[in-house]
């Protein structure tokens, strides 16, 4: 090989790595300004009271709190979660036993499906379904936000399953152990890291969820934990009093924003927490 | 597995040695004190045992190799089992042979040498039991002296030649019996050969080392 | 031939339509090795998944004929109880990961909901670790997770899996193939030792294997048992001509 060809690859090379690192820079940057920006907004109205007390109306001395809109963030996301695990682990578990089956190629398509289907519109059908009969209700807006959680839940149940190797389902059954036992006991606790960084995902995708809670919560001013009655979440309080307006309204969106954005990354470190804690090495 | 295997047909191999041996202490004893029953007991019953003893050893020999594909040392020591199975089955025949030659001598009144025939007699079973005796213990000094003995046999059997050749000469109806007795010590002396090549079997089974045609 | 504990009577086995195995009939006699070995495709895992009923596990699978576990016929039993007395050992080492090496022994018990007393369990588990030959490497370590010991000690805690329910009978489905010469060795040592305590059947590719270790083989080819014999005589003196064949390399 000639010195002059080496010597060109190699600054090839070096041009390639600068590139990539360029790249990620310009892809990070933005990113890094919007935090900076919330945080700065953000974290001179929070303190005790803005997080337990109830909003008053404007003109008064203090501007209130979020109190509401937390629980309300907190009772609903809940709600969803309840309602969208069992059925997306089942699913997934049943995607993941029964590969090549007619019925299984329709459901992981529906899946693929409901996945892509914009949130408002999953809010709008559940106003036309549930809200309509039953009045505004967390429990429509929980309704609403599982039926987003499913498809991520069953995705990361079906992968994760379909990585344990065969052989310990084999092994169980040769065992002697009956073949619910073995799904129960040893295969979903195999796959017991995978499946909730699936579903801790998929909580933190729905935290921030606007569009569906419009036509389903619909929102509150009180604070209210019967789920059968609107109940207020943080992004719909941010839309409301960022649209509003009155500016001390707008430093309370700062300040739920703020709070918005840590309880995602709280999410997210917990979900990467727990897949390393319970990585289990095949 | 192969371990205790082999341990086991080196015992079988040790035993149809002994047995061997008794046969060739027999037919001489037979021979020399007259005792018909003695000499038909190595004709009929022992060869049978013996031809016997050799299938056994051949067919486990067979089977350890076929099962077990030994290397270095177990190789080695079966493939000279195999061998000194082979001789010892030799050995076998010419007891037999002696005794047969035996059973025609008792007829007639001796002429020979009884102490010089003793003594060739002694000296190759003396062989053949250390030769089994090196085997057991793998002890190649023994071994190695086994084989020089070979040479003491040849003279001793050349002697009784001689004074063979010289009564023939004076009485010729000494003749046949003359030859018989000449068939006997020829077959003592194959018997001291034999055990040589045990001998050197053991040096290769041990060592690894071949001896045989250099060690004159 | 002696004493039979699992009887073979005209077993067919299909995938399908396909059929893998024709007509099968064989006997494994009690607490010795038998080997089954033959080409890659002939059969012998699915022969050996017929015994403990894991070959009806697989979509589109089907058998013809009767298996005989002493005199019951395993194909009109309850297919769960028939794996406790039938274990199975499988070609890659496969602890459960979730699981202790401790609570790995014990899964036969656990995952059945068998409830035990402390002193039951430990018993259990010490025993099975001492018969696999494995409990002095991992007596002061048994909560550790089965993952983190070597191949050869991975499938050793396995046999221990299957021993501790105390079956009559271990298939092995070439427990070896997945492991270094030296874990290897260990392993047929060990098939040794328990012959006296269980029956035992291994599938193996490895010819050398199958006469080291078995004191019967049974040759198959393309579904057929060609020959089955004592291991000392079907390596000597094979009686059919394919049997030959396959022993000196002319196939497979």
């Amino acid at each position: 090989m000639k010195e002059k060809n080496i010597r060109r690859r190699l600054i090839k090379d070096r041009l390639f790595l600068i590139l990539i690192g360029v790249l990620s820079l310009t892809a990070l940057i933005p990113l890094i300004f919007i935090l900076g920006y919330i945080f700065r907004n953000g974290i001179r109205v929070i303190n005790w009271d803005f997080l337990t007390q109830l909003p008053q109306p404007v003109g008064e001395e203090t501007a209130g709190g979020i109190v509401h809109a937390l629980v309300g963030t907190i009772i609903i996301i809940g709600l969803s979660f309840f309602l969208a695990v069992p059925f997306g682990i089942g699913t997934g578990v049943y995607l993941s036993e029964n590969r090549n089956t007619r019925f299984s190629v329709i459901v992981r398509l529906c899946v693929d499906l409901l996945m892509g289907v914009p949130s408002i519109v999953v809010g709008i059908i559940a106003y036309a379904w549930i809200v309509r009969f039953q009045g505004f209700s967390a429990l429509a807006g929980s309704i609403a936000l599982s039926i987003l959680m499913i498809p991520m839940v069953v995705r990361g149940t079906e992968e994760t399953l379909n990585l344990i190797p065969p052989s310990y389902k084999e092994a169980s059954l040769a065992l002697g152990v009956p073949y619910y036992r073995t799904m129960l006991k040893v295969i979903i606790p195999s796959g017991f890291g995978g499946i909730t960084t699936g579903v801790l995902l998929a909580l933190a995708r729905i935290a921030g969820e606007t569009a569906p809670l419009l036509f389903t919560a619909l929102g509150s001013n009180f604070l209210n934990v019967n789920i059968f009655k609107p109940m207020h979440t943080l992004p719909l309080l941010i839309y409301d009093y960022a649209t509003s307006p009155y500016k001390e309204w707008h430093h309370i969106a700062w300040g739920a924003s703020f709070v918005l954005v840590i309880f995602v990354l709280v999410l997210n470190i917990i979900s990467r927490l727990v897949i390393k804690k319970w990585k289990i090495q095949f | 597995m192969l371990k205790q295997r082999l341990s086991v047909l080196k015992k079988e191999l040790i035993e149809y040695a002994t047995l061997v041996e008794t046969m060739i202490e027999k037919s001489i004893r037979g021979f020399l004190s007259k005792n018909k029953s003695l000499l038909n007991e190595v004709i009929k019953l022992d060869e049978e045992k013996a031809n016997r003893w050799e299938i056994v050893i051949d067919e486990l020999c067979t089977s350890l190799i076929a099962q077990y594909e030994p290397r270095a040392k177990d190789l080695r020591t079966i493939l000279m089992i195999l061998k000194m199975n082979n001789d010892i089955e030799r050995m076998g025949d010419h007891a037999v042979n002696i005794a047969k030659s035996g059973l025609f001598l008792i007829q007639y009144p001796s002429f020979t040498y009884p102490e010089s025939i003793q003594n060739m007699s002694d000296t190759t079973t003396t062989m053949l039991k250390d030769s089994i005796k090196a085997f057991t213990t793998e002890d190649i000094q023994l071994a190695r002296e086994v084989c020089k003995r070979d040479d003491e046999v040849d003279k001793m059997q050349l002697s009784v030649l001689k004074k063979c050749i010289d009564e023939m000469t004076e009485d010729p109806s000494l003749i046949e019996r003359a030859l018989h007795v000449i068939r006997i010590t020829g077959k003592l002396e194959r018997i001291a050969d034999l055990s040589t090549n045990i001998g050197e079997d053991i040096l290769f089974m041990v060592e690894g080392k071949i001896i045989k045609h250099h060690h004159n | 031939m002696e004493n039979s504990i699992l009887t073979i009577k005209n077993l067919d086995a299909y995938f399908g339509k396909t059929q893998v195995l024709k007509n099968i009939n064989l006997s494994f006699p009690y607490k010795k090795v038998t080997a089954i070995m033959g080409p890659s495709g002939c059969g012998k895992t699915t022969l050996i998944r017929c015994l403990n009923r894991m070959h009806e596990l697989t979509a589109d699978a089907d058998y013809g004929g009767s298996i005989f576990l002493g005199d019951v016929n395993i194909f009109e039993k309850n297919p769960i109880t028939l794996r406790r007395h039938i274990g199975m050992v499988f070609q890659r080492p496969n602890p459960f990961p979730n699981m202790s090496i401790y609570e790995n022994v014990l899964a036969g018990y656990t995952l059945n909901g068998i409830r035990l007393t402390r002193l039951e369990r430990d018993s259990i588990v010490q025993d099975a670790l001492q018969k696999a030959a494995l409990w002095e490497e991992v007596k002061n370590h048994l909560n550790k997770k089965g993952t983190f010991l070597s191949g050869g000690q991975q499938q050793r805690l396995c046999i221990a899996r299957a021993l501790a329910v105390k079956p009559d009978i271990i298939l092995f489905d070439e427990p070896t193939s997945a492991l270094d010469p030296r874990a290897t060795t260990h392993i047929e040592e060990l098939i040794e030792e328990l012959k006296k305590t269980v029956t035992i059947v291994m599938v193996t590719h490895n010819i050398a294997q199958a006469a080291r270790v078995s004191d019967y083989t049974a040759f198959l080819y393309m579904g057929e048992l060609v020959e089955y014999n004592s291991s000392e005589r079907i390596f000597t003196v094979p009686k059919d001509k394919r049997t030959e064949e396959y022993l000196t390399g002319k196939f497979g």
